[in-house]
């Protein structure tokens, strides 16, 4: 379970997060829309101890992220996944290696467990053709990928999702939801994802957020939001083919 | 009233500045037992380091032999003294010339671009992914970089050393008329006389490079980790991190002469 109970951030001068409360039950995909800039990876980014609030609270499993120290940060990371919009790859190591990343640096597998397991993954996101190429020379999409693999890999709780379809295909895209989809059902992965994609929240989410002057303004099921005549439900999920 | 509080805030960004600095000394040494395993990009750090500023290091140091000849050979002119030219140039090449010119051109080249690199990850999240991946970024980025420039920065300082000596005699040669064999002898002389190993000109000098090198690593890897605000942020680390190399070279060169020919005697 996440939970963010009345957090509140200051960023460069301006308040970005206001009084941000939400909660994702355990097995569940959060799906968080809202503007561009309005705090939505700045939330993620409090989930997993990256940024500290200025007040409020941020809870994984009833534990206070804020108050972690160093040994019981690792360990909660060790337990979540988190895909960065863009993919934050490493440029100097091949797609591969870059998955490889985490289960090489606490060596918790075997050389050829980890290739294994390397490569199960870069198939789930169709990325096993081209494990040697190095990030600078593959495509945003496919860098996206690779991230979403490198999360997915250590076979975490949790997965904090960065726009998981930014730049993809509608094809691609699809596979990446159906991915989402199954991470949740067949690993009980608890997820909270990040999306512009009202394709990618209808289709991977169980309850939808909208961001809105730093705080959820809406807030309900995929099935409340989407027919619901709030103008932010309306704005993000209705209309468009996309 | 508010220039009281801009100047007070500009030195308090200043000591927060080099209070992260020495942090981040600390936390590498204490990350220093994990680099056998980033001793292959440690090794390559330090091929690229070295590749990338040799061909400008040893002209400027030819250079700085030069004119390093010609300023006191004018005045030893004058005396009629030119015979210790070779003396000269040598000592002071190894003590001071050589380790500050080779530091000042690895904060040009390499350092500046350990700020471009550590900052352009940073700024697009890469470093906060080592981070969530429970991967130091100081034992992943930092250490090997510094281990690359402390081992680096004395070898280039060796080669300084001798192409400055070198530019030296050429001016010896032809605008002081001192010849070579003179120059030569004198120069070897001063660099073999003290009976020890190495000299203190010569141990003093590579001291001076080691802790240059570990400087202007440590310097451009805290400008880039305290980077934000995407490529103009990274921008500005670069120009922090060179022009707080340079101080700090300058600074410590003088600490380091200060306390081995002052302090210790
Ligand atoms: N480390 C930081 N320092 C200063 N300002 C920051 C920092 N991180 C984020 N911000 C600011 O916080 C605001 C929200 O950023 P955030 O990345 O959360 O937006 P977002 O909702 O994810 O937008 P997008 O949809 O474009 O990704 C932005 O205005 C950004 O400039
Ligand atoms: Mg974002």
């Amino acid at each position: 379970m996440i939970e963010l109970r009345e957090v509140s951030k200051r960023l460069g001068g301006r308040q970005i997060l206001d009084g941000m409360t939400l909660a994702v039950p355990k097995g569940m995909n959060f799906v968080l829309m809202g503007p561009s800039g309005s705090g939505k990876s700045v939330t993620l980014k409090h989930v997993i101890g990256i940024l500290r609030p200025d007040s409020g609270s941020v809870q994984v499993d009833g534990q206070e992220v804020p108050a972690m120290g160093r040994t019981q940060l690792m360990a909660l990371r060790r337990r979540m996944g988190y895909l960065f919009q863009n993919g934050a790859l490493i440029n100097w190591l091949s797609v591969e290696d870059n998955v490889a990343l985490p289960l090489r640096e606490h060596g918790r597998l075997g050389r050829d467990e980890t290739r294994d397991r390397v490569h199960e993954v870069l198939r789930m996101v169709r990325m096993d053709h081209a494990a040697a190429q190095y990030p600078p020379s593959i495509s945003g999409g496919m860098r996206l990928r690779t991230g979403l693999a490198r999360a997915l890999v250590t076979k975490p709780e949790y997965v904090l999702y960065d726009e998981p379809n930014a730049g993809l295909d509608p094809i691609i895209s699809k596979q990446i939801h159906e991915l989402i989809v199954e991470v949740r059902d067949q690993l009980g992965v608890t997820g909270l994802i990040v999306t512009h994609s009202r394709a990618c929240a209808v289709q991977c989410g169980d309850r939808i957020g909208i961001l809105d002057q730093g705080r959820l303004g809406i807030e309900g099921t995929v099935d409340e939001l989407v027919h619901s005549e709030h103008p932010l439900a309306r704005a993000f999920l209705h209309g468009g083919t996309d | 009233m508010s220039v009281l509080t801009a100047v007070g805030r500009q030195l308090g960004a200043r000591i927060d500045a080099a209070g992260y600095v020495v942090d981040l000394l600390l936390r590498s040494g204490l990350a220093l037992h994990r680099l056998p395993r980033r001793i292959r990009f440690t090794l390559d750090m330090a091929f690229n380091a070295g590749v990338r500023s040799l061909p400008v290091t040893l002209v400027v140091a030819a250079f700085a032999g030069a004119i390093l000849a010609m300023q006191t050979g004018i005045e030893l002119r004058r005396f009629g003294d030119t015979a210790i030219l070779g003396t000269i140039t040598a000592l002071s090449m190894c003590r001071e010339m050589g380790p500050f010119i080779t530091g000042v051109i690895l904060a040009a080249t390499v350092g500046s671009s350990m700020a471009a690199e550590v900052g352009t990850m940073n700024v697009s999240d890469e470093v906060a992914a080592l981070e969530v991946m429970s991967v130091d970024p100081v034992d992943y980025l930092v250490v090997p970089r510094v281990v690359a420039l402390a081992v680096m920065c004395p070898t280039l300082t060796v080669l300084s050393n001798l192409v400055g000596i070198y530019g030296g005699s050429v001016i010896a040669e032809h605008n002081l008329g001192v010849s070579p064999d003179l120059y030569w002898i004198s120069a070897r002389e001063a660099l073999t006389s003290s009976g020890t190993a190495l000299p203190k000109e010569v141990y003093v000098g590579l001291f001076k490079a080691v802790v240059f090198g570990i400087a202007v690593s440590i310097v451009s890897c805290a400008s880039g980790l305290r980077a934000s605000g995407g490529a103009l942020g990274v921008g500005l680390a670069v120009q922090a991190a060179v022009r707080n190399s340079v101080i700090l070279i300058i600074v410590l060169g003088f600490i380091v002469t200060w306390f081995f020919y002052f302090l210790a005697g």
